[in-house]
């Protein structure tokens, strides 16, 4: 008789451990977005592993009541990638922030991201080092004070999402820690996308960088900085969904209009298209003012890299089927001494 | 008629001498194909029932400006009716194709030996750029040798003109044309470097004929008698080595089938990460053709990926190997540190070369030994083998495979440049014969967690993704002893250094008791060596023994932990001599361990050990 699985909830991805991040951490949130998607696609506990690196996000396995691998400062890609090609069966995520992920582990997110290795990443980006007590990172906007640049940083941020597409993602998104719907529904797309998918999670560090989102966040303003990108549907945002991007051929950039006004109607207004690749790019690197696109970006499978690893040892095994290292010793000149 | 006259010619003939081992350096631009001509010549000799050793010995350059000092390649082997322990300390041969190869490898010829050159290289440009003032075809310089001069450009010319290759591909040819002399000169067949010719240029048929046609003129040069008045034919008679299936095998590829074998025997299916790095990297163009064994190879984007790549592949339950050279086990470090700690199976071999930093990549040397036992932050123990012998490799292979899956731990596999590159005959083992050591997966969720360990063994249990109710989280903060989860406690951090180190202490006896390879078990003198020292050691050892000194030989295959029995062993000496290819490293272990006063032979040139040299210290040592 097949016992019919229960259906797992949140709860049941939650381990016994005390999470230790700080008060008011974002992470808090964005833990919980991630129990619900797992929920919520119906992940099997014994099937599902969460590689991290290091850092305040890196934690995050700890706290997921499945396979965690708590690895090493950047490296956790690479972790990822083995474990991946060791049981291309298993549900691989990767959790870390913007220090472990585009500083130290940069080298490895283009690689992973460039081979298509079939995993969820998840960088839980605050603009901020928090485990180390506050220095700016590689998203910190130039002139970020903090312990190791009392006078400002002087230096540029790199763009998570523009950085992945660079690296030739198939699939990029973004959601914030506080969009607890918003968030398990991107997680769902990203799982369902085979290949590296890449997620951004604008997560607020409530110590070291709190409110550094707040020019997308805050109530107020929130409707006219943030962007859901929909597949098919026009890129509207603002309060009475009457704003939208149009796209500026003379500069060949977008510009944001207003239906209804100057003669702008709906039809100027870009329909999201998340296989066009040159669009996501365009779109992922808007910042405020202009609004901060959220959702699927960008979304256009290819092949994955474990799927062609795979397919190559199945056809070496096929060639040659049930080889024998004795055989193979003996391959090519050997003689016989009596 | 031309049948006849050759027969007239071969009964004219000197008889052939015979000799009881050569040993034949091809050396030549990098571009003249020399480590193709030592290559065959190697098949040619194991195949003629000789036992031989190579030594390829070539720039790091892939093509450095032609006809410089630096750009010289050499091949060297040393094969004979006896048993070969080394590439040979001196050269009886030395075949030197430009002025160039002559200045670097000259000195390496002994008094009387044959030097063959071809005189159309030496051009007053060629000579110059090997920084002769005048040519030593002209001096007296060359007087203490046998010298042949051949026109081997002119000659390799004249035989290829038929098959209609260009000038440019018809000099190429002149390697086959003198490895076709050689042939001549030990009498042996050409039958399988013309098979070889005919697959390797099987597409291009006029390459092949152009190839085939300078080889078997090299070959009737010699048989025609046309340098019979300089020179006579040899004879190297087979070597009387234990019966059975023989074939040659390079270290990289003893290794390769070594992993594959250790894999198997496990029970599970390997995995290799690694990022091109000479000389390291042939392990992973071998290994990369055996996927019909299950095998997973994994080119990364640095040597850090390489190593972690292979330690999620142990995470989800695959065998996990990585390989460098000691350059590239630096960045491996915290990797291996975190297999360390979350105490999973992983094997780095290091094919080491000379250091620091890049230093000389294509030469030999063993200077990664501290690296090896000690390079790594914090208390942080693994095992350390080293192999001896490019056949060697196979059986540490198989030995580290065993260790680092039924120790859960990291194991160093030390070979170098040498081994990895050089050939020798090999006793085909027989797999199935071989015993498994099965490993074994946690399955049952009772009473589990992730740092229950064996009783014996203390090796934690190993329960991989996919399996219900085990799910559990490791990772490289210190770890409960009893529970698994992380912990700060300050007593448990010290229980859990003491055990992974108890762990690693007391493989030292689930190892082989440290025998002694040649001599008596206590003595006068013991020269005890590890890695690619063997060679020149064991015949040095047995030359003096043979002239009545009372010297014993031990080789260390068990780098770390070290045998059991060793330090009673040491004690049991008057004398100990290291010989190491660094300034002193395992010298140092061993006087740390046992407080023996072992002395150090050392030498960092790039090039293995002489047999001379080592005799020499040890004549010192028992003479003084």
């Amino acid at each position: 008789m097949n016992v019919v699985p229960e259906k797992l909830t949140a709860k049941d991805f939650a381990t016994d451990q005390e999470v230790r991040w700080c008060p008011g951490c974002g992470d808090y949130a964005i833990l919980r977005g991630v129990q619900n998607a797992l929920a919520l696609i119906g992940a099997k506990k014994e099937n599902t592993v969460f590689v991290s690196g290091i850092g305040c996000a890196a934690r995050f396995p700890y706290y997921v009541a499945t396979y965690g691998f708590h690895t090493i400062h950047g490296r956790a890609p690479a972790v990822a990638t083995g474990v991946k090609l060791a049981n291309p069966e298993l549900d691989v995520w990767v959790v870390g922030g913007d220090g472990d992920m585009l500083s130290i582990g940069g080298n490895h997110l283009m690689h992973v991201v460039r081979r298509n290795v079939d995993l969820q990443l998840l960088i839980l980006n605050n603009e901020i080092y928090g485990l180390t007590k506050g220095q700016y990172s590689p998203t910190s906007r130039a002139g970020t004070k903090s312990p190791s640049t009392p006078m400002g940083s002087v230096e540029q941020p790199v763009s998570a999402l523009v950085y992945a597409l660079g690296s030739n993602a198939r699939f990029i998104a973004r959601s914030i820690d506080s969009l607890q719907k918003h968030m398990p529904e991107v997680l769902k797309r990203a799982h369902a996308h085979k290949g590296t998918s890449v997620v951004e999670i604008l997560q607020n560090c409530i110590v070291y960088n709190d409110d550094v989102f707040a020019d997308i966040t805050e109530r107020s303003i929130a409707s006219d900085r943030q962007l859901q990108c929909e597949h098919g549907k026009p890129l509207l945002f603002g309060k009475d969904k009457n704003k939208g991007l149009r796209m500026n051929t003379q500069t060949l950039s977008l510009e944001t209009v207003t239906v209804g006004e100057n003669g702008v109607t709906e039809a100027d207004v870009i329909v999201h298209d998340e296989k066009n690749r040159v669009l996501a790019t365009l779109l992922a690197a808007l910042e405020p003012p202009m609004p901060v696109a959220l959702g699927v970006i960008y979304c256009d499978p290819a092949p994955s890299y474990e799927t062609g690893v795979m397919a190559q040892v199945d056809a070496a095994k096929a060639k040659a089927p049930n080889p024998q290292l004795n055989g193979l010793l003996r391959a090519g000149y050997t003689w016989t001494r009596s | 008629m031309s049948s006849a006259s050759a027969s007239v010619a071969a009964t004219t003939q000197r008889p052939r001498e015979e000799l009881e081992s050569v040993v034949i350096r091809f050396a030549g631009d990098s571009g003249d194909g020399m480590q193709l001509t030592g290559s065959q010549f190697t098949q040619a000799a194991a195949l003629a029932g000789n036992d031989l050793a190579t030594f390829p010995d070539f720039p790091a350059e892939i093509r450095a400006p032609v006809g410089t000092t630096f750009g010289v390649s050499a091949f060297q082997i040393n094969f004979g009716a006896r048993k070969i322990m080394t590439a040979g300390d001196q050269l009886d041969v030395l075949v030197a194709m430009n002025p160039a190869a002559l200045k670097v490898e000259l000195h390496n010829l002994r008094i009387g030996g044959l030097l063959v050159l071809d005189t159309d290289e030496f051009d007053e440009r060629n000579l110059k750029k090997a920084g002769y003032a005048a040519s030593p075809l002209n001096d007296k310089s060359l007087d203490k040798y046998r010298v042949l001069q051949l026109r081997i450009s002119d000659l390799t010319m004249e035989a290829v003109k038929e098959s209609g290759v260009s000038k440019r591909e018809a000099l190429r040819c002149k390697n086959f044309w003198t490895l076709g002399l050689v042939y001549w000169m030990y009498g042996r067949e050409l039958t399988f470097t013309t098979d070889w010719i005919q697959r390797r240029f099987g597409k291009e048929p006029t390459l092949a004929a152009a190839n085939t046609a300078a080889l078997k003129a090299g070959h009737a040069f010699g048989e025609t008698a046309e340098i019979s008045g300089d020179i006579s034919g040899f004879t190297v008679r087979p070597a009387d080595l234990a019966p059975g299936l023989y074939r040659t095998v390079s270290g990289g590829e003893a290794l390769a089938w070594g992993l594959v074998a250790g894999t198997q025997l496990a029970g599970l299916r390997l995995f290799f990460g690694s990022y091109p790095i000479t000389p390291a990297s042939p392990l992973l163009h071998i290994l990369s053709t055996l996927k019909q064994f299950d095998v997973v190879t994994f080119q990364a984007e640095d040597e850090i990926a390489a190593a972690c790549s292979a330690v999620g592949a142990s995470y989800a339950g695959m065998m996990g190997i990585t390989s460098s050279s000691g350059p590239g086990v630096a960045l491996k470090g915290e990797t291996i540190g975190l297999a360390i700690g979350t105490e999973l199976p992983l094997i780095v071999v290091n094919s080491q070369r000379a250091g620091p930093s890049t230093g000389m990549p294509t030469k030999t040397e063993q200077s990664d030994l501290y690296q090896a036992v000690y390079g790594r932050n914090a208390d942080a123990p693994l095992v350390v083998l080293a192999a001896r012998s490019p056949a060697d490799c196979f059986e540490v292979g198989i030995e580290a495979v065993r260790l680092a899956t039924r120790y859960m731990t990291p194991v160093m596999l030390l070979t170098d440049g040498y081994i990895a590159n050089a050939a020798e005959p090999w006793l085909v083992p027989d797999v199935t014969k071989l015993k498994p050591f099965p490993a074994t997966f946690a399955t049952d969720p009772a009473g589990f967690h992730p740092f229950r360990r064996d009783d014996k063994t203390l090796a934690r249990n190993w329960a991989v993704p996919g399996t219900p109710g085990l799910e559990h989280r490791i990772g490289g903060i210190e770890k409960s002893y009893d529970t698994g989860h992380i912990s700060y406690d300050s007593a448990n951090h010290q229980r859990m250094t003491n055990v992974r180190k108890a762990k690693i202490d007391n493989i030292a006896h689930d190892i082989p008791a440290q025998v002694v390879e040649q001599g008596t078990e206590t003595g006068e003198l013991a020269v005890i060596g590890w890695g690619s020292t063997f060679g020149p050691i064991s015949r040095a050892v047995s030359n003096m023994r043979g002239e009545g000194f009372d010297v014993s030989q031990i080789h260390l295959r068990h780098i770390w932990p070290l045998p059991a029995n060793l330090g009673e062993l040491l004690r049991g000496f008057k004398q100990v001599i290291v010989p190491e290819m660094n300034t002193g490293q395992l010298v140092t272990v061993l006087r740390a361990e046992y407080l023996v006063p072992a002395k150090g032979l050392n030498k960092v040139s790039g090039q293995p050990f002489k047999i001379g040299e080592i005799e020499t210290a040890i004549r010192a040592a028992l003479e003084q």
